[in-house]
Protein backbone atom coordinates (compact mmCIF):
# COMPACT_ATOMS: atom_id res chain seq x y z
CA UNK A 1 0.00 0.00 0.00
CA UNK A 2 1.65 3.20 -1.19
CA UNK A 3 0.65 6.38 0.59
CA UNK A 4 2.24 9.80 0.24
CA UNK A 5 1.97 12.11 3.23
CA UNK A 6 2.27 15.87 3.25
CA UNK A 7 1.96 18.12 6.28
CA UNK A 8 0.55 21.53 5.37
CA UNK A 9 0.25 23.58 8.54
CA UNK A 10 -2.46 22.02 10.66
CA UNK A 11 -3.53 19.66 7.89
CA UNK A 12 -2.27 16.17 7.12
CA UNK A 13 -2.82 15.39 3.45
CA UNK A 14 -2.48 11.74 2.46
CA UNK A 15 -2.51 10.67 -1.17
CA UNK A 16 -3.31 7.07 -1.98
CA UNK A 17 -0.94 6.08 -4.79
CA UNK A 18 -2.39 2.56 -5.29
CA UNK A 19 -5.31 2.12 -7.66
CA UNK A 20 -7.35 -0.01 -5.27
CA UNK A 21 -8.18 -0.47 -1.59
CA UNK A 22 -9.51 -4.02 -1.49
CA UNK A 23 -9.58 -7.15 0.64
CA UNK A 24 -5.91 -7.79 -0.20
CA UNK A 25 -4.71 -4.38 0.98
CA UNK A 26 -7.28 -3.15 3.52
CA UNK A 27 -5.39 -4.24 6.64
CA UNK A 28 -2.14 -2.70 5.47
CA UNK A 29 -3.95 0.50 4.50
CA UNK A 30 -5.54 0.69 7.94
CA UNK A 31 -2.23 0.14 9.76
CA UNK A 32 -0.29 2.67 7.67
CA UNK A 33 -3.05 5.26 8.06
CA UNK A 34 -3.24 4.78 11.84
CA UNK A 35 0.51 5.49 12.10
CA UNK A 36 0.17 8.61 9.95
CA UNK A 37 -2.82 10.11 11.77
CA UNK A 38 -1.30 9.44 15.19
CA UNK A 39 0.45 12.81 14.69
CA UNK A 40 -1.64 15.71 15.89
CA UNK A 41 -3.37 17.90 13.30
CA UNK A 42 -6.65 19.76 13.05
CA UNK A 43 -7.66 18.17 9.73
CA UNK A 44 -6.92 14.92 7.91
CA UNK A 45 -7.59 14.81 4.17
CA UNK A 46 -7.37 11.56 2.19
CA UNK A 47 -6.89 12.17 -1.52
CA UNK A 48 -8.27 9.16 -3.42
CA UNK A 49 -8.34 10.18 -7.07
CA UNK A 50 -5.97 7.32 -8.02
CA UNK A 51 -8.32 4.77 -6.43
CA UNK A 52 -10.57 3.25 -9.07
CA UNK A 53 -11.82 0.40 -6.92
CA UNK A 54 -12.84 0.06 -3.27
CA UNK A 55 -14.68 -2.98 -1.91
CA UNK A 56 -16.42 -3.57 1.43
CA UNK A 57 -13.10 -4.41 3.12
CA UNK A 58 -11.65 -1.14 1.84
CA UNK A 59 -14.72 0.73 3.05
CA UNK A 60 -14.42 -0.89 6.48
CA UNK A 61 -10.76 0.17 6.63
CA UNK A 62 -11.61 3.79 5.80
CA UNK A 63 -14.26 3.77 8.55
CA UNK A 64 -11.72 2.30 10.98
CA UNK A 65 -9.29 5.12 10.16
CA UNK A 66 -12.02 7.66 10.81
CA UNK A 67 -12.62 6.11 14.23
CA UNK A 68 -8.88 6.19 14.93
CA UNK A 69 -9.01 9.98 14.50
CA UNK A 70 -11.17 10.24 17.61
CA UNK A 71 -14.40 12.15 17.99
CA UNK A 72 -13.06 15.65 17.22
CA UNK A 73 -11.39 15.21 13.82
CA UNK A 74 -13.45 13.91 10.92
CA UNK A 75 -11.83 12.20 7.98
CA UNK A 76 -12.15 14.26 4.82
CA UNK A 77 -12.16 12.42 1.49
CA UNK A 78 -11.39 13.91 -1.89
CA UNK A 79 -11.42 12.76 -5.50
CA UNK A 80 -13.78 9.76 -5.27
CA UNK A 81 -14.23 7.98 -8.61
CA UNK A 82 -17.86 7.27 -9.58
CA UNK A 83 -17.53 3.59 -8.58
CA UNK A 84 -15.95 4.43 -5.23
CA UNK A 85 -18.51 7.16 -4.57
CA UNK A 86 -21.27 4.64 -5.27
CA UNK A 87 -20.00 2.32 -2.51
CA UNK A 88 -20.10 5.19 0.01
CA UNK A 89 -23.55 6.30 -1.18
CA UNK A 90 -25.21 2.85 -1.20
CA UNK A 91 -23.96 2.04 2.30
CA UNK A 92 -24.90 5.55 3.52
CA UNK A 93 -21.35 6.06 4.68
CA UNK A 94 -21.30 9.24 2.58
CA UNK A 95 -23.07 10.89 5.53
CA UNK A 96 -20.27 10.01 7.92
CA UNK A 97 -17.35 11.61 6.07
CA UNK A 98 -16.71 15.08 4.73
CA UNK A 99 -16.51 14.44 0.99
CA UNK A 100 -14.88 16.98 -1.35
CA UNK A 101 -15.38 16.71 -5.11
CA UNK A 102 -11.73 17.56 -5.57
CA UNK A 103 -8.86 18.60 -3.36
CA UNK A 104 -9.82 21.65 -1.28
CA UNK A 105 -8.40 24.85 -2.78
CA UNK A 106 -6.15 25.45 0.22
CA UNK A 107 -4.38 22.15 -0.35
CA UNK A 108 -3.64 22.36 -4.05
CA UNK A 109 0.01 22.66 -4.86
CA UNK A 110 1.00 25.96 -6.40
CA UNK A 111 1.91 25.58 -10.09
CA UNK B 1 -0.15 -16.64 -7.89
CA UNK B 2 -2.29 -16.30 -10.98
CA UNK B 3 -5.38 -18.06 -12.19
CA UNK B 4 -6.45 -19.57 -15.44
CA UNK B 5 -8.85 -17.64 -17.61
CA UNK B 6 -10.33 -19.45 -20.58
CA UNK B 7 -12.79 -18.03 -23.04
CA UNK B 8 -15.74 -20.21 -23.93
CA UNK B 9 -16.99 -18.75 -27.20
CA UNK B 10 -19.22 -17.23 -28.28
CA UNK B 11 -20.46 -15.66 -25.09
CA UNK B 12 -18.75 -17.06 -22.03
CA UNK B 13 -15.56 -17.19 -19.97
CA UNK B 14 -14.26 -19.37 -17.18
CA UNK B 15 -11.78 -18.47 -14.47
CA UNK B 16 -10.13 -20.76 -11.93
CA UNK B 17 -8.17 -19.18 -9.08
CA UNK B 18 -6.67 -20.12 -5.74
CA UNK B 19 -8.76 -18.83 -2.83
CA UNK B 20 -6.61 -15.91 -1.65
CA UNK B 21 -7.40 -12.21 -1.71
CA UNK B 22 -4.41 -11.55 -4.01
CA UNK B 23 -5.58 -14.20 -6.48
CA UNK B 24 -9.08 -12.69 -6.37
CA UNK B 25 -7.57 -9.30 -7.21
CA UNK B 26 -5.59 -10.69 -10.16
CA UNK B 27 -8.52 -12.82 -11.34
CA UNK B 28 -10.79 -9.78 -11.35
CA UNK B 29 -8.22 -7.85 -13.40
CA UNK B 30 -8.04 -10.67 -15.96
CA UNK B 31 -11.79 -11.08 -16.15
CA UNK B 32 -12.56 -7.35 -16.46
CA UNK B 33 -10.22 -7.21 -19.47
CA UNK B 34 -11.71 -10.18 -21.30
CA UNK B 35 -13.61 -9.41 -24.53
CA UNK B 36 -16.90 -10.48 -23.02
CA UNK B 37 -16.82 -7.75 -20.41
CA UNK B 38 -14.38 -5.03 -21.41
CA UNK B 39 -16.82 -3.15 -23.65
CA UNK B 40 -19.17 -2.36 -20.76
CA UNK B 41 -19.49 1.25 -19.65
CA UNK B 42 -17.17 2.31 -16.82
CA UNK B 43 -20.14 2.34 -14.41
CA UNK B 44 -21.22 -1.19 -15.34
CA UNK B 45 -17.64 -2.44 -15.16
CA UNK B 46 -17.30 -0.94 -11.69
CA UNK B 47 -20.54 -2.50 -10.49
CA UNK B 48 -19.65 -5.89 -11.98
CA UNK B 49 -16.18 -5.89 -10.42
CA UNK B 50 -17.59 -4.86 -7.04
CA UNK B 51 -20.28 -7.57 -6.86
CA UNK B 52 -17.86 -10.22 -8.04
CA UNK B 53 -15.15 -9.08 -5.61
CA UNK B 54 -17.57 -9.29 -2.69
CA UNK B 55 -18.76 -12.77 -3.69
CA UNK B 56 -15.23 -14.12 -4.23
CA UNK B 57 -13.73 -12.59 -1.09
CA UNK B 58 -16.59 -14.08 0.92
CA UNK B 59 -15.55 -17.49 -0.35
CA UNK B 60 -11.91 -16.78 0.63
CA UNK B 61 -12.81 -15.47 4.09
CA UNK B 62 -15.66 -17.80 5.04
CA UNK B 63 -15.98 -20.97 2.92
CA UNK B 64 -12.18 -21.41 2.90
CA UNK B 65 -11.60 -19.85 6.33
CA UNK B 66 -9.94 -23.08 7.49
CA UNK B 67 -8.83 -24.58 4.19
CA UNK B 68 -7.11 -23.61 1.02
CA UNK B 69 -8.71 -24.47 -2.26
CA UNK B 70 -9.85 -23.22 -5.60
CA UNK B 71 -12.71 -21.07 -6.82
CA UNK B 72 -14.27 -21.48 -10.25
CA UNK B 73 -16.08 -18.61 -11.90
CA UNK B 74 -18.14 -19.03 -15.04
CA UNK B 75 -19.71 -16.09 -16.74
CA UNK B 76 -22.13 -15.95 -19.64
CA UNK B 77 -23.42 -12.86 -21.30
CA UNK B 78 -26.87 -12.34 -22.67
CA UNK B 79 -28.30 -9.05 -23.97
CA UNK B 80 -29.50 -7.90 -20.58
CA UNK B 81 -26.99 -9.21 -18.08
CA UNK B 82 -23.80 -10.98 -17.17
CA UNK B 83 -24.67 -14.20 -15.39
CA UNK B 84 -22.06 -15.48 -12.92
CA UNK B 85 -21.76 -18.98 -11.48
CA UNK B 86 -19.27 -19.38 -8.64
CA UNK B 87 -18.26 -22.79 -7.26
CA UNK B 88 -16.02 -23.74 -4.34
CA UNK B 89 -15.38 -26.77 -2.16
CA UNK B 90 -15.28 -24.94 1.16
CA UNK B 91 -17.62 -24.88 4.13
CA UNK B 92 -21.33 -24.51 3.40
CA UNK B 93 -23.07 -21.23 4.11
CA UNK B 94 -24.54 -21.14 7.64
CA UNK B 95 -28.24 -21.93 7.49
CA UNK B 96 -27.76 -23.12 3.91
CA UNK B 97 -28.58 -19.62 2.66
CA UNK B 98 -26.71 -16.43 1.81
CA UNK B 99 -26.90 -13.75 4.54
CA UNK B 100 -29.79 -11.30 4.25
CA UNK B 101 -27.34 -8.44 3.90
CA UNK B 102 -29.13 -5.90 6.01
CA UNK B 103 -27.30 -2.58 6.01
CA UNK B 104 -25.45 -2.04 9.32
CA UNK B 105 -26.96 0.84 11.28
CA UNK B 106 -25.05 4.11 11.40
CA UNK B 107 -25.10 4.85 15.11
CA UNK B 108 -22.81 6.62 17.51
CA UNK B 109 -19.33 7.54 16.30
CA UNK B 110 -17.53 4.84 18.26
CA UNK B 111 -19.99 2.21 16.99
CA UNK B 112 -19.66 2.99 13.29
CA UNK B 113 -19.71 -0.31 11.40
CA UNK B 114 -16.40 -1.49 9.92
CA UNK B 115 -17.89 -4.53 8.24
CA UNK B 116 -21.10 -6.21 7.24
CA UNK B 117 -21.38 -4.30 3.97
CA UNK B 118 -20.48 -7.13 1.61
CA UNK B 119 -23.77 -8.99 1.30
CA UNK B 120 -25.67 -5.72 1.35
CA UNK B 121 -23.72 -4.63 -1.75
CA UNK B 122 -24.15 -8.00 -3.47
CA UNK B 123 -27.89 -8.02 -2.86
CA UNK B 124 -28.28 -4.36 -3.85
CA UNK B 125 -26.41 -4.68 -7.13
CA UNK B 126 -27.24 -8.18 -8.39
CA UNK B 127 -30.25 -10.00 -9.80
CA UNK B 128 -31.70 -13.44 -9.11
CA UNK B 129 -29.22 -14.49 -6.45
CA UNK B 130 -29.28 -18.25 -5.90
CA UNK B 131 -27.28 -20.56 -3.65
CA UNK B 132 -27.24 -24.30 -3.22
CA UNK B 133 -24.99 -26.94 -1.74
CA UNK B 134 -24.36 -29.78 -4.13
CA UNK B 135 -22.35 -32.61 -2.57
CA UNK B 136 -19.10 -31.01 -1.41
CA UNK B 137 -19.58 -27.85 -3.43
CA UNK B 138 -21.12 -24.44 -2.86
CA UNK B 139 -22.79 -23.05 -5.96
CA UNK B 140 -23.68 -19.37 -6.05
CA UNK B 141 -25.15 -17.61 -9.05
CA UNK B 142 -26.32 -14.09 -9.77
CA UNK B 143 -26.74 -11.65 -12.62
CA UNK B 144 -25.44 -8.12 -13.09
CA UNK B 145 -27.37 -5.91 -15.50
CA UNK B 146 -25.25 -4.52 -18.31
CA UNK B 147 -27.57 -1.74 -19.44
CA UNK B 148 -25.78 1.50 -18.54
CA UNK B 149 -28.96 3.00 -17.11
CA UNK B 150 -29.10 0.18 -14.56
CA UNK B 151 -25.49 0.23 -13.36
Amino acid sequence: MNLETEHQGEIILIRVLDDRIDAASAIQFKERMREIVAKPSTRVVLEMSNVGFLDSSGLGAVVAVMKALGPIRRLELSGLSPTVEKVFRLTRMDSVFIIHKSLPEALRRAG
Amino acid sequence: MGGTLSLTPPDGARLVIEATTLDVRQGLRDLMRCPLIQDLSADCLGTTELVLAEALNNVVEHAYARYSGQIEVEVRRDPAQLRFHIADKGLPMPGAAPPTGRLPAVGAFEDLPEGGFGWFLIRSLSQDLAYRREGERNLLSFGVLVDTAAC
